[in-house]
């Protein structure tokens, strides 16, 4: 029996220290309790292995490349590796993810599929993935995020998914989730869930964090042939749930020499009152079905955060990371709106890479960290920045009208 | 002997107990919908604490919440509202008699404290609490003990897809009553209610050690019937909000949809 704390794994009740756990309504017990006993058995079975694997790679587009960043790199004086997500199919990490879920969704006998999205990309995974498997797919998303993220919401269409509307509270993605789980007490029985980040219930974040896990897993062989070794010194990555954290951290979190260093959302500032910075901002609390850090009131009601970066604009985190940050196994830091675009605009300029606002969050905190020239630093570059073009245009001053040739 | 089980002594068939919102309408209309209510012939009152994600209620729910939190409630402002509420009119309090439990989500009450709040719910003369994302695990494990030191009942909730064995083991952690939900679904959903009588009845036959009271989707007083016809009785939420919410006068509008409940035609 192995007696080592491990920072992977929750116990059976699904804790990471005093963070998880499965705070459901009775009406969702029967789905939660099947994904509980189920997902372990289901996952590691030997033909869902074989399916996974070759859709990751025929399909995803796996193993991504682990990228050594030169110019980057010479700016800080280091070792950069982009770990490069974004070059998934669907521009995102998220899609590792959904290919898992939608395939322990076949083997549960489910005929129907619900996402939540905020920036679109999950929802766009999701849809993808239903439309491979031929499964019927409904997205909730915030009608705010529908109005902001217009390319990704004709996308899903495109893939045949219907997109509902979330009208409730704030109108963004806590709001989504909301209504994805309120579909899914009102469906017991044809109906998966597919949550996008390693939150809700036990055990989803165990389960989102597994199907990630091949970010880690590949980036330790792919540093041995480059490096030779298959330690880095640090691994960094943006946390909005934290699903691509999470995947890139996975096989390094039992690893001591490792520094794992998470990156959230600061939005205007700290202090500005629009922020998404969760572990600076939120107490313990439950939000979606576990308890976490979560930003509120003294009340206890759910606060909307603020980030340039739909994705990572929601007001807590994955218990996992709660507790890294709890028990001071992660470092987490923060890059503000500001910080992400310019981040963004230099790796564009640097490596001629676009990133996703998200992953621009986790490319800023390099700045904040005093390097060695020596050592080896993992960047997870968790997606692409087509979805963030108006974003990026107004921030060079442009409209989209005058981009011309 | 709790404030609940004498209701049940007294009289256990059609038991009307009624959902309503804290600080809905009004930020300070708590009492005077509690004293409407008992008027109008509630036997017992859910009072529910607005939350700002209230996962497993409807929209017409939802949005009583949403409009209580605007309103400025809180759960202290709530204890204070209820302060006298057992007190007689005569001696200036509500004059409020019938039992009342309290229905809300885990969170706030975590942040104003659980223990705190159990002391005070008891304190005020609340008599029992609903919280639907508080499961086995957690009650059995910390907050159980809490609420018995506090001589709270606590209600577990139990759907058409609970296992017998399920059901048995919710009623025996739960005292007061056991709380059916009608159909799978959050508050407020018309789904068809003659679907829900197998289910009734297999619950009748169960032997549980508390009364039921059956919840979700009863709206009028063919679903009360339906609903009464096996159980000891039902829980009406969003009917109730609903009439309210059309309304500028909550004696009206709760002694009209009471009557048309209870008024054999
Ligand atoms: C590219 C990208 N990175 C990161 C995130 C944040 O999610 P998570 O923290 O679960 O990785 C998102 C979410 O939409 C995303 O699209």
């Amino acid at each position: 029996m192995d007696h080592k704390v491990s920072y992977q794994r929750p116990n059976e009740q699904g804790y990471y220290g005093r963070f998880g756990g499965a705070f459901i309504p009775e009406m969702l017990h029967p789905n939660v309790k099947e994904l509980q006993e189920r997902y372990l058995d289901i996952m590691y079975d030997a033909a869902f292995q074989k399916e996974y694997t070759e859709l990751l790679r025929d399909y995803v587009g796996r193993p991504t490349p682990l990228y050594f960043a030169k110019r980057l790199s010479a700016q800080y004086n280091t070792n950069i590796y982009l770990k490069r997500e974004d070059l998934c199919h669907t521009g995102a990490h998220k899609v590792n993810n959904t290919v898992g879920q939608i395939l322990l969704a076949q083997r549960l006998g489910k005929k129907r599929i619900i996402a939540e999205t905020g920036a679109g990309q999950h929802g766009v995974a999701t849809a993808t993935v239903c439309a491979l498997k031929g499964m019927e797919c409904i997205v909730y998303m915030g009608e705010k995020d529908i109005e902001r993220q217009a390319p990704n919401v004709a996308r899903m269409k495109m893939l045949g998914a219907t997109v509902i509307p979330a009208t409730s509270g704030s109108k963004t993605l806590k709001d989504a989730t909301n209504e994805a789980i309120r579909d899914w007490i009102n469906n017991p029985t044809d109906t998966h869930y597919i949550i996008g980040s390693v939150v809700g219930p036990h055990p989803y974040p165990d389960m989102v964090a597994r199907f990630q896990s091949i970010i880690s897993e590949e980036t330790r062989w792919q540093l041995k042939t480059k490096t030779g070794s298959e330690l880095p010194d640090y691994v960094m990555a943006c946390v909005g749930g934290g699903s691509n954290a999470a995947g890139a951290f996975y096989n390094f979190l039992d690893e001591p020499t490792v520094k794992i260093v998470a990156v959230e959302a600061g939005g205007m500032g700290i202090e500005s009152g629009m922020s998404a910075a969760t572990t600076r901002l939120g107490k313990p609390g439950i939000l979606h079905g576990s308890k976490s850090l979560v930003m509120q009131t003294e009340d206890g009601q759910v606060v909307e955060p603020h980030s340039i970066s739909a994705g990572l604009d929601y007001p807590g985190i994955g218990p996992l990371h709660a507790h890294l940050f709890d028990s001071g196994r992660g470092t987490f830091l923060h890059a503000t709106d500001d910080e992400a675009l310019e981040a963004a605009f230099q790796l564009a300029k640097l490596e001629g890479i676009i990133p996703a606002l998200e992953s621009s969050h986790a490319l800023s905190a390099l700045k904040q960290i005093q390097f060695k020239q020596n050592e080896v630093v993992v960047v997870c570059l968790s997606g692409r920045g087509d979805k963030d073009l108006a974003t990026y245009m107004k921030a060079m001053g442009v409209h989209s009208n005058e981009v011309t040739g | 002997m709790s404030r609940i089980q004498e209701l049940f002594n007294r009289k256990n068939k059609k038991i009307l107990n009624v959902y309503c919102t804290a600080g809905y309408p009004e930020l300070d209309s708590t009492l005077e919908v509690m004293k409407a209510l008992q008027d109008s012939g509630a036997d017992l009152i859910e009072l529910g604490m607005p939350y700002s994600d209230p996962l497993a209620d409807g929209p017409i729910i939802q949005e009583s919440s949403s409009i209580a939190l605007k309103n400025g409630m809180t759960i202290s402002r709530l204890f204070k509202q209820l302060k006298d509420f057992r007190t007689d009119a005569a001696a200036g309090g509500a004059g409020i008699h019938v039992p009342v439990v309290l229905m809300g989500y885990l969170n706030p009450i975590l942040q104003y404290g659980f223990e705190r709040f159990c002391a005070d719910a008891e304190a005020v003369g609340i008599d029992g609490l609903i919280l639907p994302d508080l499961p086995i695990y957690e009650f059995e494990t910390e907050y159980g003990e809490i609420i018995k030191k506090h001589n709270l009942d606590f209600v577990f909730l139990v759907t058409p897809e609970t296992s017998a064995e399920r059901i048995k083991k919710l009623d025996s952690l739960s005292s007061g009553f056991l709380y059916a939900v009608s159909s799978s679904s959050t508050t407020g959903k018309n789904k068809e209610f003659a679907s829900a009588e197998q289910y009734l009845q297999k619950l009748a036959s169960l032997n549980l050690k508390n009364p039921v009271l059956v919840g979700f989707g009863i709206r009028d007083r063919e679903t009360f019937e339906a609903a009464c016809k096996h159980t000891n009785g039902a829980i009406i939420g969003s009917a109730y909000i609903k009439a309210l919410s059309n309304s500028s006068n909550v004696q009206e509008a709760t002694k009209e949809f009471l009557e048309s409940i209870l008024t054999e035609e």
